[in-house]
């Protein structure tokens, strides 16, 4: 069998070190390895959205990409989100809009969101739904986490300005 | 997923070589997109999987009015759209870079993987064949040879590529004046599917922009590899801009379409849909020539 590989990576903003096989996906590293569960296994096949997370600021499917291809880069996942006393505006937006029932593809929507924002402050409805089409729910309809989404904008855009 | 060695390749020579040594039991690997879910299905078994997104040559995006574009093969198409004057001078490939996957997907997938990877439905390869892009491709011993794009898939899933050799860029000649290209598919949703039947088009016309000085048409999922419709652009050559003219290049691409029937629609949809994308994608690429 091959031989496990060392990665040095940046996970958050903190340096991260790992084994593993080259066969596992970054999803697998950091669910089974890191223990970063946040991130979910829907389809395991890139068409779902759940395992969402930023690699060196672009968003990509966790499950899509090998752990081995880490080495060097930066990543960012649902867990780097909140403060350790404050959720992050994206989340009380999803909250406060009821934008989630069973959750399990949550992480993914907020994730998703957070790659819009960063890059396009104050996207409309249209943009907003083209940029989750990667991200499926089965539960809510896309409506109420549409509204989250803008509803974080409006917050995240005042916080900026004031 | 069965177990297979990964090795980031740092020049092309390691690349060729790297591939060369495990035959048919290696693959480039660029955006993964494809080659991930294909191991992980146990549709395709690799002992190796050789890294090329690493290479400064598979990272090239670089345009200038007088050389054209040059584009490695593993620039993600988000980076192609991202990108002003190039999605201003090749909007027929913007077109496709755009609706592949989500978001997340664009992120990762290449055009290059897109040409590798053969499907006969692939988004990317009609705009690259009526955008007459050339492959660059190397393989061992320092070798390299070009190949035009509408000789590059020899079958679902089968290229020109002999063992050790991969793509490492495109070359796309820089758009002529009074020239525009327009792609577009049929899919029976809004976004995240794969296409029925995919058209391309190009068009060059004069300077009233009323006659077409030359044009090509590229199909995709109506035959076993992306096709150009040589004799129906060509049809339009010295044409006068007119519903007749666009509606039989539309029945001449029609004629080379051999379809089969399959889950996503059957040979007579496809057929019909082959005549109303290519009139969709000849009007789209005109209109684009007259607003600029
Ligand atoms: C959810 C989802 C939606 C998708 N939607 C679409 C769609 O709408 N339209 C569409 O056309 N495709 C679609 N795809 C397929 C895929 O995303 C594209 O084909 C993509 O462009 C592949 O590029 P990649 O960089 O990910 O290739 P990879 O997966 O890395 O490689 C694909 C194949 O090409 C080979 N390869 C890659 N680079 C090279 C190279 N430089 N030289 C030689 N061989 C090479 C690999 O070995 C592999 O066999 C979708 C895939 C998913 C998972
Ligand atoms: S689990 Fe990765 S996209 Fe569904
Ligand atoms: S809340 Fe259940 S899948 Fe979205």
């Amino acid at each position: 069998m091959p031989r496990k590989v060392h990665v040095q990576t940046t996970i958050n903003g903190e340096t991260a070190e790992f084994l593993c096989e080259p066969r596992q996906s970054v999803l697998e590293v950091l669910r089974d390895v890191l223990y970063l569960t946040g991130a979910k296994e829907g389809c395991n096949n890139g068409n779902c959205g759940a395992c969402s997370v930023i690699l060196d600021g672009r968003l990509v499917n966790s499950c899509l990409v090998l752990g081995a291809e880490l080495e060097g880069k930066s990543l960012e996942t649902i867990e780097g989100l909140a403060e350790p006393d404050q959720l992050h505006p994206i989340q009380d937006a999803f909250l406060e809009n009821a934008a989630l029932q069973c959750g399990i593809c949550t992480p993914g929507f907020i994730v998703a969101a957070k790659a819009l924002l960063d890059q396009n402050p104050n996207p409309t409805e249209h943009e907003i739904r083209y940029w989750l089409a990667g991200n499926l729910c089965r539960c809510t309809g896309y409506d109420k986490i549409v509204r989250a989404v803008q509803d974080a904008a409006k917050t995240m855009s005042s916080e900026v300005s004031a | 997923m069965r177990a297979f060695e990964y090795v980031s390749a740092k020049t092309v020579a390691e690349a060729t070589s790297l591939l060369y040594e495990k035959g048919d039991q290696a693959k480039p690997l660029a955006g993964g997109t494809d080659l991930i879910v294909m191991v992980r299905e146990n549709r395709r078994q690799l002992d190796r999987m050789v890294d090329i997104k690493a290479l400064p040559e598979t990272n090239v995006l670089s345009y200038s009015p007088d050389t054209g574009l040059s584009l490695g093969a593993a620039v993600p198409c988000h980076e192609i759209y991202a990108d002003d004057a190039i999605s201003a001078a090749y909007p027929g490939l913007i077109d496709a870079a755009k609706i592949i996957g989500g978001t997340a997907i664009q992120g990762r997938a290449s055009v290059g993987g897109n040409l590798c990877n053969a499907s006969p439905a692939a988004d990317t390869i009609p705009p690259l064949i009526v955008l007459g892009a050339i492959c660059v491709i190397a393989g061992p011993n320092g070798s390299t040879r070009e190949v035009p794009v509408e000789q590059f898939c020899t079958g679902p899933g089968q290229t020109v590529l002999e063992n050790g050799e991969f793509l490492v860029s495109f070359k796309i000649p820089p758009p002529p004046r009074n020239s525009s290209s327009f792609y577009l598919r049929f899919i029976p949703r809004n976004e995240m599917d794969i296409a029925v039947v995919g058209a391309g088009a190009s068009v060059v016309l004069d300077d009233t922009k009323t006659s077409f000085v030359s044009a090509r048409i590229g199909l995709a999922a109506v035959a076993p590899t992306p096709l150009l419709a040589e004799e129906a652009g060509g049809s339009l050559a010295g044409q006068e801009v007119s519903d007749d003219a666009i509606n039989a290049a539309a029945e001449a691409a029609q004629a080379i379409a051999r379809p089969i029937s399959d889950m996503r629609g059957t040979a007579e949809q496809r057929t019909h849909l082959v005549g109303v994308l290519t009139r969709r994608a000849l009007t789209g690429a005109i209109q684009r020539v007259k607003e600029a």
